[in-house]
This record gives structure tokens, sequence and C-alpha cells, in this order.
């Protein structure tokens, strides 16, 4: 931890030599991920509701999926380089040193404009928390807080354990990108429309569903179980920490495969 | 232009596949990446269609035909990117070698271009819509004039994208560091290209402007080519507004990279 906040510190600071460049890019950041939102007023200008989702519903769901996910992102989404670390043959630097070499590449490129996408998520976050029509009783506040927590763990987890398929095959990083972005995306509306493999394979296997979809049928009282027992919504800490361990297992074993470039 | 040059210049175009052909596990990757977001943004839109019948003037068949041929010809027109190398030159300095070729700054860098595009269609994208077709099956094209509609405005998309691109990498003469501007033109494209949502969706005066600009000719105006939204004239019209916006980037181009060039400064080496 100690390690992590000099290195990240050390980036923030180097950020902060270029204000402007720093402010533009944040805001950049902030826009982008808000036109997902946008997409998602335009075609709620078509249809009332989504798969029975109204538009405050849907903005709770896409508020926390994003929220999690911009978290995840600020914190580790810099696992990504990885790739470039093995490519270039510097993850030798890394392990050399005394500290664990996934805390260094996360936190060497951390980069505090990512702050753009939370308070995007943040925002419309908000927006849903108020404009769904939620009953607020003190399960629902637990659940919700809880849930901005696991998700943004199940995110970091299927960011790492992603990552490491550059150990092995190291031009073939864009297949991480249909997990991380794609699941971030899938999580942007109600699992109920997908169909039952992608559902599977993206909402099940890669444990996109249980970071805001089965937490938000609690907190919005809905019934779309989609066929799971009703302590679903309480598996999310579970998961997430079946998630973790998961990532962190592959980590070690992509680690200990690692061969160096040698050049 | 003379046969030598058009010699030279399919040289470079053919050069350029080769070597954007070499990245295998990075094409597969990408197969396989287009393809997920390709099935989610299809489910996005059948929830849409199925709410409200009618909606954007496709069927369910169509709209998902939609999502997989747009997710097709997403690297192929190069949004987000193409790998930047203009820029890196312009950043490291190398772009005095392209400057002092006895070849076209431009048409060498349209050619490499049209390599690359090339194999991002045969080699990407035709894997694309082959994997679509075998889990949802597609819609086929409506005609053959609307193939052979299709293959033009195909090709214009790719001078239309190459055209932005071209732009937003001499922007590297003034700005050094791109990435601001890239990550603007990335989303604006994205937006405005009806890949993120189709323009048809949007509501009606947003979605008319947005077929003005030179965007809509990246993804939207061929996809409505071929599902057969547009037919007729009015498909005419279209191809002809995007042969008009591939005129016009290219002349600006041209005009730009003339006072960027003015600006080079070797500092030795």
């Amino acid at each position: 931890m100690r390690v992590y906040r000099i290195l990240a510190g050390a980036r923030v600071r180097s950020d902060m030599q270029y204000r402007t460049s720093f402010a533009l890019f944040t805001l950049s950041q902030f826009t982008i991920t808000g036109l997902d939102f946008v997409a998602i007023l335009i075609v709620f200008g078509k249809v009332p509701a989504l798969a029975g989702w109204s538009l405050g519903e849907v903005a709770f769901l896409y508020g926390l999926g994003n929220f999690a996910f911009g978290m995840a992102d600020l914190w580790v989404g810099s696992i990504e380089k990885v790739e470039q670390h093995i490519r270039v043959g510097t993850f030798d630097r890394l392990l050399l040193r005394p500290a664990s070499p996934l805390v260094q590449v996360v936190a060497d490129q951390f980069s505090l404009r990512r702050l753009g996408k939370v308070a995007e998520g943040a925002l419309v976050f908000a927006i849903g928390c108020a404009t769904a029509g939620i009953e607020w009783d003190a399960g629902r506040v637990l659940m919700t807080g809880l849930s901005v927590a696991t998700g943004a763990a199940i995110f970091g987890a299927i960011w790492v354990f992603t990552s490491c398929v550059s150990f092995w095959w190291v031009e073939a990083r864009e297949a991480q990108n249909a997990f991380t972005y794609g699941g971030g995306y899938l999580a942007q509306y109600p699992i109920g429309i997908y169909g039952s493999w992608l559902r599977r394979l993206l909402a099940y296997l890669v444990p996109i569903a249980f970071v805001n979809y089965f937490p938000a049928i609690y907190v919005l009282d809905r019934n779309d179980r989609l066929g799971m027992p009703a302590w679903i919504p309480f598996a999310s800490p579970v998961v997430a920490a079946v998630a973790t361990l998961a990532a962190a297992v592959m980590w070690r074993v992509a680690v200990r495969h690692y061969r160096s470039t040698g050049s | 232009m003379g046969i030598q040059s058009v010699r030279l210049y399919a040289e470079v175009a053919k050069r350029s596949f080769r070597r954007w052909s070499t990245y295998r596990a990075a094409t597969i990757a990408g197969i396989f990446t287009n393809s997920i977001f390709g099935f989610i943004r299809a489910s996005v839109l059948v929830a849409v269609v199925q709410a409200r019948p009618g909606a954007g003037g496709l069927s369910v068949r169509g709209f998902v035909t939609f999502s997989v041929l747009t997710q097709a010809m997403m690297a192929y027109v190069g949004i987000f990117g193409d790998g930047d190398e203009i820029s890196e030159r312009v950043k490291t300095g190398d772009i005095v070698c392209d400057l002092y070729r006895p070849a076209d700054f431009q048409l060498w860098w349209l050619s490499a271009d049209v390599g690359r595009g090339a194999f991002q269609l045969l080699g990407r994208g035709v894997p694309i819509l082959v994997v679509g077709a075998l889990v949802y099956g597609l819609q086929a094209p409506a005609s053959i004039g609307a193939i052979v509609l299709f293959a033009v405005s195909l090709s214009l998309a790719l001078l239309i994208g190459f055209g932005v691109r071209f732009l937003m990498h001499l922007s590297a003469f003034w700005l050094f560091d791109t990435r601001g501007t890239k990550q603007l033109v990335d989303t604006v494209t994205m937006f405005a290209s009806g890949a993120l949502v189709p323009l048809s969706l949007f509501p009606t005066a947003l979605g008319d402007a947005m077929r003005l600009l030179p965007f809509a000719g990246m993804v939207q105006t061929p996809a409505d080519v071929f599902l057969g939204s547009v037919t007729g004239a009015e498909a005419v019209a279209q191809v002809a507004l995007q042969l008009a916006w591939a005129a016009v980037l290219f002349g600006l181009g041209r005009l730009v990279m003339t006072s960027a060039t003015r600006r080079v400064v070797i500092q030795g080496g």
C-alpha cells in the first residue's frame, strides 16, 4: 500500500505540472463516458421502458455500474499496460525491485484524470437514486453502499485476471477489452435483454451481473431474478471475494510463467 | 500521375497490407472483441425494437445486422485509430524522411491506409460478419444494385475516415501531443457516425443534422445502403454526399499539410 501511495503520488505530481492539459483530459473523460448515457437517453426517446425498466431505474443501474467501473479503472485500470512491459522487456526491472510487480504496474501509470469517469458515474448514480422511486430504508442504503465496493472489486478482479493473457499471448491484449470495457458496457442495461449464452458468459461466468444487476433488483424492489434464487442479491460480496482470489491466483501463475523477451 | 507513380502507390498499399497481416493474434483478439461488442449492441437494439416495433425502420434481424456490420467496419474505417504512425513520426522527427521522398506525402499515406483498410476489411471485418451470421443469422442486401452501391459507399467510407484521421495527425505539427485531439475525434466519430446508436434512432432533427456531417459517411451511410434503409435516388444522393465529403477532406488535408510542412524545422541530427 505504501509503495502504491509513493508511486501514484509521483504520477499525480507529474500530471499536475500540466494543469490545463490535465483539466481538459479529465473533462473529456467525463464527456466521453457521458455519451453512453446520452445513448440511453436517445433510446428512451423511442421507448417508455426497456425490458420493463423505466429510465430512472436504468439510470440507477447504469450509475451504480459505471461508478464501480470508474473506481476499478482509477485504481487498477493501468494493468493493461503490463502488455507494454512484457513486450519491451521492462517487466524484468519490476521483478528485480523489492515490491510487488502488480502494485508497481498499476501505480506506475496511475492517472488522476480517470476521475472524470468516476464523476460521470457518480452523477448518473445520484440522478438514479433520486428518480428511480426507491423506498429507502436501512437495508437498501446498506446494499447500495456495499455494492459500490463489491462492484469495484469485481471489475478490478476482471481487469487483473484478463490482463494475464499478455503473459502467454502478448499481441492479444485487445481481447481483454471484451471483458473489461465490454463488461462495463453490458452492465449499463438490464441483463434480461441479453440472450442466454451472452448472459451466461459475461454476466455469470464473468460475474458482471453481481456488480449492479442483482443488487439493483433488491434496491429497486423488482422481481426479474431471471430464474435465480431469492438470496441472489446478497451473493455479491462472496462473488467479489472469489473473483479477487481467482485474479490473485491467476496473476501469480502468470508471473511465474513470465519469460523475458531478452532484448 | 504517370504509370510509374501508380505502381509506387500500389506497392506502398501492398506492403502496408502485408505488414498489418503479420499481427495474427492481434487480429483474432480483435475479431473476438468486435463480435462481443456487436452482440451486446444488437441485444440493446433488439430490446428497443421489441418495446416499440417499427422504431428506426428496421426489423429485429435488421438491427442485429446493423450492429454486426458496423462492428465489422470499425477497424476498417479506423475508428479508434490506425496505429498513429503519422503523428508519432511528427513527434519523433522521422517525418522528415517522408517529406524528402520523391513522392507525394498525402498520397503516400493514403496508399498505406488503403493497404491497412483492405487488410482490416478482409482479415477482420469478413470474419466478424461470418461469426455474426453463424450465431444470429444476418439480413442479406436487398438487391445486386444495393451490393454495388454498398461497395462504392464502403470505399468512400475509408477515404472519409482517412481524411479525418489525416487532419487529426497533422495537428501534431502544432500540438506535438495529439492524445487530446485523438480522444476528441474518436468521441465525435463514435457518436456522430451511428456506431454507438444508429442515427435512425436519434430525435429526427438531430439525426438529420448528423447525416449532413462527414462522420455519417463512415458508418451509417454504408450500413443504410447495405440494409436497403435508403434506396434509389435517395441512396445515390447519400453516396454522392460521401464523395463530396471525401473530396473536401482531401482538399483540406492538402491545405493543412502545406502550411504544416512550412513549420518543419530540422534541428540537425
